[in-house]
């Protein structure tokens, strides 16, 4: 690509002729010149943001089943009061809660390689020097230390009767878990965790920082080679905005499924 | 360790930097959100609808984003405006006010939530009584609403602020010498990340700690007089 092309307003391919004008040009035209968004650039790229959107979405849905799988028996172990265990899972929720996700993913990817001994072992190489796995574990490790409390709370606000009432009919522990305390819990749990959903989307923004071209960084990436001001970060908050839409409404189906028993009675019979 | 000793006036410059920014979009986002519950709980239905579309807009996109739009684009429109009207010769918005009008304008929609709630929690009788004696709306605010509105938004902003705090570690991404730019340029530079990342970390970890319980301390304290349930 020669120099001038990457100016912004000049690009191959598109060349307006005196004698010809198609729709096309015409737009191009207005969207270079005119507009004070040049929408037009927006749409050539377009596809791109659409790659950034699926990087966004894979590592934030991994990092969320991850981190929710991770979550649930520590939740039930800090319910419980496992002697041992507590301290230790109190400790680890407290320190990634109390700290910045940003420096939590640096730390992972630029400061691990500090050391031989982890520059040297069989994870250096596909696992702990790809950007995409450094993320993934921190992400992970973050999620579930926010899902590891608001679980615990759920869990541990369980109607008592319930519980006798598991006891009564004769259920084990984990019988009763399984299908008593852990399904109750995981409902009333719902509305913070389409929170935590939406701030893991919002927080996966760190992946732009480590070089990963999620939906910021395209728009950073757009910006960057254009020399535009505004035009990348714009399309990409649409992209988080219309992603905030849809999640906020699978999560709104689910609550009405899912929490129906808990909403008051619509009719009233007389 | 003896390189964290060597760069103790950086890490801690850039801690001054950090508590700074924090602080100043407190104060921005605790303007914007009482004038946010104020709108929102008007009876104006243009001021609701606005303050409607501020809460949504701020729980679509992440803080990262609008803080470079703010930050590249925000320097151009200002910029071109100031050309077009020949009102002021260039401006530059550095990073600080970026960091503060982003971060602040961000929680200014959380703390719109946190004070409506805390609004809507106090007695509709108490503030009627208070214009029956023939207080000013002034003095309704200052006397009724305000004390009570503290106690009852106390947990939620507590919540805000902890986020907040964490929130400006983002501000080293477009560039300003905080204390995540000052600890990654020095880790960098003794090739030691990961002793300045952890350093960074425990300070974070102090920092909300710290106003963990200093706002748990306030909580109990404006609680004076409150039976627990």
């Amino acid at each position: 690509m020669d120099g001038a092309s990457l100016q912004r307003g000049r690009r191959p391919g598109i060349t307006v002729t005196n004698t010809e004008r198609t729709l096309l040009e015409y737009l191009v035209d207005i969207s270079e010149n005119h507009s004070p968004l040049d929408f037009m650039l927006i749409a050539d790229h377009i596809d791109k943001f659409f790659y950034g959107a699926l990087l966004t979405l894979e590592v934030t849905l991994i990092s969320l089943v991850v981190g929710g799988l991770m979550a649930i028996p520590l939740a039930l172990a800090r319910a419980y009061r496992q002697p041992w265990l507590n301290r230790p899972i109190w400790c680890f929720t407290y320190f990634f809660r109390g700290t910045p996700l940003l420096v939590q993913t640096y730390l992972v990817y630029y400061g691990l390689a500090q050391f031989d001994v982890v520059r040297e072992s069989f994870l250096w190489d596909p696992v702990l020097s790809s950007p995409w796995w450094c993320a993934l574990i921190t992400f992970s490790l973050n999620t579930a230390a926010y899902t590891t409390e608001f679980l615990r709370g759920a869990i541990e606000n369980t109607a008592k009767g319930e519980i006798e009432a598991a006891k009564a009919c004769g259920m084990s522990t984990l019988r009763m878990m399984r299908r008593i305390i852990l399904p109750s819990a995981f409902r009333r749990a719902l509305p913070a965790y389409s929170n935590e959903v939406i701030f893991m989307l919002h927080s996966s923004v760190v992946l732009s920082t480590i070089t990963l071209q999620d939906i910021l960084g395209v728009g950073r990436w757009l910006n960057g080679r254009y020399y535009l001001a505004y035009e990348g970060f714009i399309t990409a908050m649409l992209f988080y905005m219309a992603l905030v839409f849809v999640i906020s409404r699978v999560f709104r189906l689910w609550e009405s499924h899912w929490l129906k028993h808990l909403r008051p009675r619509e009719t009233v019979e007389a | 360790m003896e390189s964290i000793w060597e760069y103790r006036m950086l890490l801690l410059s850039g801690t001054a930097v950090t508590i700074q920014l924090a602080l100043g979009s407190l104060a921005l986002s605790v303007i914007l959100g009482l004038i946010g519950a104020a709108a929102k709980l008007s009876k104006n239905r243009m001021s609701h609808r606005v303050a409607g579309a501020y809460t949504t807009l701020i729980r679509g996109v992440p803080d990262l984003v609008l803080m470079m739009l703010l930050f590249y684009g925000g320097q151009q429109i200002v910029n071109d405006l100031g050309t077009a009207t020949g009102w002021w010769d260039y401006v530059e918005i550095n990073q600080f006010i970026a960091g503060v009008w982003s971060i602040g304008f961000v929680f200014g929609a959380y703390m719109t939530e946190t004070f409506r709630g805390a609004i809507l929690a106090i007695p509709r009788g108490q503030i009627e009584a208070g214009i029956s004696v023939g207080m000013t709306p002034l003095q309704v605010f200052r006397r009724i609403t305000w004390p009570q509105m503290i106690r009852h938004a106390l947990p939620s902003f507590t919540n805000n602020w902890l986020v907040l705090i964490k929130a400006t570690a983002l501000v080293s991404v477009i560039g300003l010498h905080d204390l995540v730019w000052n600890a990654s340029t020095a880790g960098r530079s003794v090739r030691e990340p990961f002793t300045f990342m952890f350093a960074v970390l425990i300070i974070y970890l102090l920092l909300t700690a710290c106003s963990d319980v200093g706002l748990r301390w306030m909580e109990r304290r404006y609680n004076v007089g409150v039976d627990r349930a």
